[in-house]
């Protein structure tokens, strides 16, 4: 029977099919729902961990004890977890091991566009990516398979179209995962695990040997595949683009990769011999191209393709009839069609924003009042950048707000300032500038917005929450006490919708010029289901001031002559009637 | 065996994703390879959403063309209207009368376009534009929330496709105390289109 399952579904699928039991991860676009759905198999461990590099060691350590594990993360958490990744490399692992790492073409929720496939070969150890759910799922059993037989964790990349795009999985009922193993002594072999440098230099050379003998491998592995066709044009692919390749360019001969990385050498030679063109069509880098020009190989490839953004079958088209690799006569209707996409492109646009009733848009309107450099993080409050609020002025990577404040602090600047980050977001990677602030005696008050979920990526557990990923109920980590542990002294826990309130607070920490932390804590009402009776404007005492739609609440709407508040889109928070001059938001 | 391509395009909170998921659910009940493709953008709600789901005999790419789109369901009007260059001159585009004004207009900093302009975007290549006062209906129903299943009713009537076929993913899709009133807003968007 078949199921549409996404490449997210379908990996996490195939892992529990193939005896994984153990999964760690941190939530992240696009990769988050693997970790959730691994987590619903029966008998298997899941867990949300701090951050990927802790989910990382944790499916390491999994896979020393002899459980199969996997660890799965967004491109830019490998960075995080890339310590932990190259030593994996070297020390090997007892029991096969995934990392499911998707990267975001085009940054639909993401800081940069790495591309990840660099980390193969720059770590040393094999990577496939599969192209649709049903490989999804089929390369978790291969790549466990390769991982146990090399003794080496195995990547499999997505990209955000392999991960959230749904397509058929053969599922049977009667396809259960292996029983588990009684639990084995553990294997201690400190030659093998204890990376001093004298043991590792031994591992090294193993590295490379293995490296070589994944490239043989390759070789023989049929998720390579050449699928003829006509040999004027020869296309090198693999993932989702594969898929708009083979749509551009039905007729060609293609070569389809399942294993991105060490290439199939021999393969690659046969094939640009049948062909009168080879081309390679991939997304970001030219990873394929100089790996297959440095063999001698003549290759097109990014001289036709964008080495920026996210292709599509569009792109892929545009691009092959630019480059005269197929002829397109569909120019009919071309030029009403430019026109109504011109007109299309100046309808006003729609970016996402703080939902209404959101805790942050107070503390935002705030800060904004107050002038106040805002050195910011990732999560839904990065969106406190945006017009009206305009209150946020930098965001870079995970953690990097107290970090960047403090260097701010150390740097010298006429502006008062302040880092702000949130409760997930705090403990993936806070923990340590906001040590560094304490210890090398910084100034920096930073503010933990404390919405008590990971809420950009959907509402999952962390460590302040008090749950673990599937709902039950766990340790509390209290951040209050986390940061006066510490030996913060100057600690005060607010809450942004009473802005009076916060506006004191804050005004206090600025001044005092000691290390500081500001909990604003507002349980995101999303989750909470928080609702109060919406307010009202009564036209009559409204001047239309504009004072309200300075706070950036959709449900309030310009009239000609006045603001309305839309009651179905209203959360019913009442920071409009906060700001209102003329005490116009009257709630009933 | 024909190929048909689907653009749902509707506002985060919406309920596009789930429409997706059944109108994909029915490709598959009535024999079609199926793919879709949706982002999960940034915010929790707001912003626009986009997705697609593509029925054929065999689908290669999750993603449709431009230019290869044969029907356009917009949840919202303005969000209906940024898809011209997916149209070819025999797509229908199935709009909902349904306005919700994006922060520039909230601001009155920029003015909702017109029904007028709305169509001329959409029509320049020939394409049928037919409204739907699904929002309407799902009030009327006593939850706005089933904007999508009304959407999807009517989609019905155009694409096809024996009416217990849909009514069965319906059933497997939603949670069993709301199946009730998704087939009875999935049974008005249908009585809808044969006016």
């Amino acid at each position: 029977m078949k199921k549409l399952m996404t490449g997210n579904e379908a990996v996490a699928y195939g892992a529990y099919l193939n005896g994984v039991r153990v999964g760690a991860a941190y939530p992240g676009t696009p990769s988050t729902q693997i970790m959730e759905n691994f987590a619903t198999y029966p008998g298997v461990f899941a867990e949300w961990a701090p951050n990927e590099k802790v989910a990382m060691d944790v499916a390491i350590g999994a896979a020393f004890a002899g459980t199969r594990s996997l660890v799965s993360t967004k491109h830019v958490g490998l960075n995080v977890a890339a310590d932990s990744l190259f030593y994996a490399v070297y020390t090997g692992i007892n029991a096969g091991m995934i990392i499911a790492c998707a990267d975001d073409p085009g940054m639909h929720s993401s800081q940069n566009e790495q591309d990840n496939r660099n980390y193969a070969k720059f770590a040393k150890l094999p990577m496939l990516e599969p192209a649709d759910s049903e490989e999804a799922k089929q390369f978790a059993g291969i790549a466990l398979e390769i991982s146990e037989t090399f003794d080496t964790p195995v990547i499999i990349r997505f990209v955000t179209r392999t991960s959230h795009s749904s397509s058929l999985v053969e599922v049977s009922p009667d396809q259960v995962p292996p029983p588990p193993g009684e639990p084995q002594p553990y294997k201690r072999n400190p030659e093998k695990h204890v990376m001093v440098p004298a043991f590792a230099r031994r591992r090294h050379p193993v590295v490379e040997e293995r490296i070589k003998k994944l490239a043989e491998y390759a070789e023989t592995l049929s998720i390579n595949r050449i699928e003829p066709g006509d040999d004027s044009i020869g296309i090198v692919a693999a993932g989702s683009v594969y898929q708009y390749a083979r749509e551009v360019f039905p007729h060609a001969t293609f070569l389809k990769l399942g294993m991105v990385y060490p290439l199939p050498k021999n393969i690659i030679r046969k094939f640009a011999s049948m062909v009168k063109t080879l081309v390679v069509v991939e997304e970001l880098d030219p990873f394929f191209e100089e790996q297959i020009r440095l063999m001698g190989i003549e290759v097109k490839g990014k001289e036709i393709f964008p080495m920026v953004g996210e292709f599509s079958p569009t792109l892929v088209r545009q691009c092959a009839v630019a480059a005269e690799l197929i002829n397109e006569s569909g120019a009919e209707a071309e030029a009403v069609a430019t026109m109504a996409v011109n007109a299309a492109a100046k309808l006003p646009i729609r970016p996402p924003i703080l939902c209404p009733g959101c805790g942050h848009r107070g503390m935002f309107n705030v800060l904004r009042e107050a002038g106040v450099l805002v050195l910011g993080d990732i999560g839904c409050y990065t969106l406190g950048v945006a017009p009206p609020l305009n209150a946020l002025h930098f965001t870079g990577c995970m953690g990097a707000s107290i970090g960047v404040a403090h260097g701010v602090d150390k740097g010298k600047t006429k502006d008062r300032f302040v880092a702000l980050l949130g409760d997930s977001t705090f403990f993936h990677a806070g923990l340590h500038p906001i040590v560094d602030v304490l210890y090398n005696q910084g100034t920096t008050t930073t503010i933990i917005a404390d919405n008590r979920t990971t809420g950009m990526t959907g509402h999952q557990h962390h460590p302040g929450t008090g749950y673990v990923l599937q709902g039950k109920p766990t340790k509390f980590i209290d951040i209050e006490k986390v940061v006066r542990g510490i030996g913060y002294e100057k600690v005060d826990v607010c809450d942004p919708y009473d802005m009076d309130t916060f506006r004191k607070v804050l005004e206090d920490h600025l001044e005092s010029r000691e290390p500081s932390v500001i909990i604003a804590l507002k349980p995101c009402v999303l989750q909470t289901k928080e609702k109060h009776t919406p307010p009202r404007i009564d036209p009559e005492l409204c001047t239309n001031c504009g004072s309200c739609l300075d706070i950036g609440c959709s449900p309030l709407i310009q009239e000609k002559d006045f603001v309305r508040i839309d009651p179905l889109l209203c959360n019913g928070c009442g920071l409009c009637m906060q700001v209102c001059p003329m005490e116009a938001i009257i709630r009933d | 065996m024909r190929k048909l391509d689907f653009l749902m395009a509707g506002v985060g909170g919406q309920g596009t994703i789930l429409a997706s998921n059944i109108l994909a659910g029915a490709g598959v009940e009535l024999g079609y390879d199926v793919k879709t493709a949706e982002v999960h953008g940034m915010a929790q709600r707001g912003g626009s959403v986009e997705s697609h789901v593509r029925w054929g005999e065999k689908v290669y790419s999750p993603l449709v063309e431009q230019g290869k789109v044969d029907y356009v369901i917009g949840f919202e009007m303005l969000e209906a209207g940024r898809w011209p260059m997916y149209l070819h001159k025999d797509s229908v585009v199935l709009i909902n009368r349904y306005r919700i004004p994006p922060p520039a207009v909230n601001l009155g900093k920029a003015t909702y376009p017109p029904d007028q302009e709305i169509e001329a975007i959409l029509s320049g290549k020939g394409s049928r534009i037919l409204w739907i006062d699904a929002t309407e209906i799902a009030k009327g129903l006593g939850n706005p929330a089933m904007v999508g299943v009304v959407l999807l009713g009517a989609l019905s009537r155009l694409v096809g496709g024996a009416e217990d076929v849909w009514q069965s993913v319906i059933e497997r899709q939603v949670p069993a105390k709301f199946v009730d009133l998704n087939i009875r807003a999935f049974q008005e968007g249908r009585s809808s289109m044969s006016a």
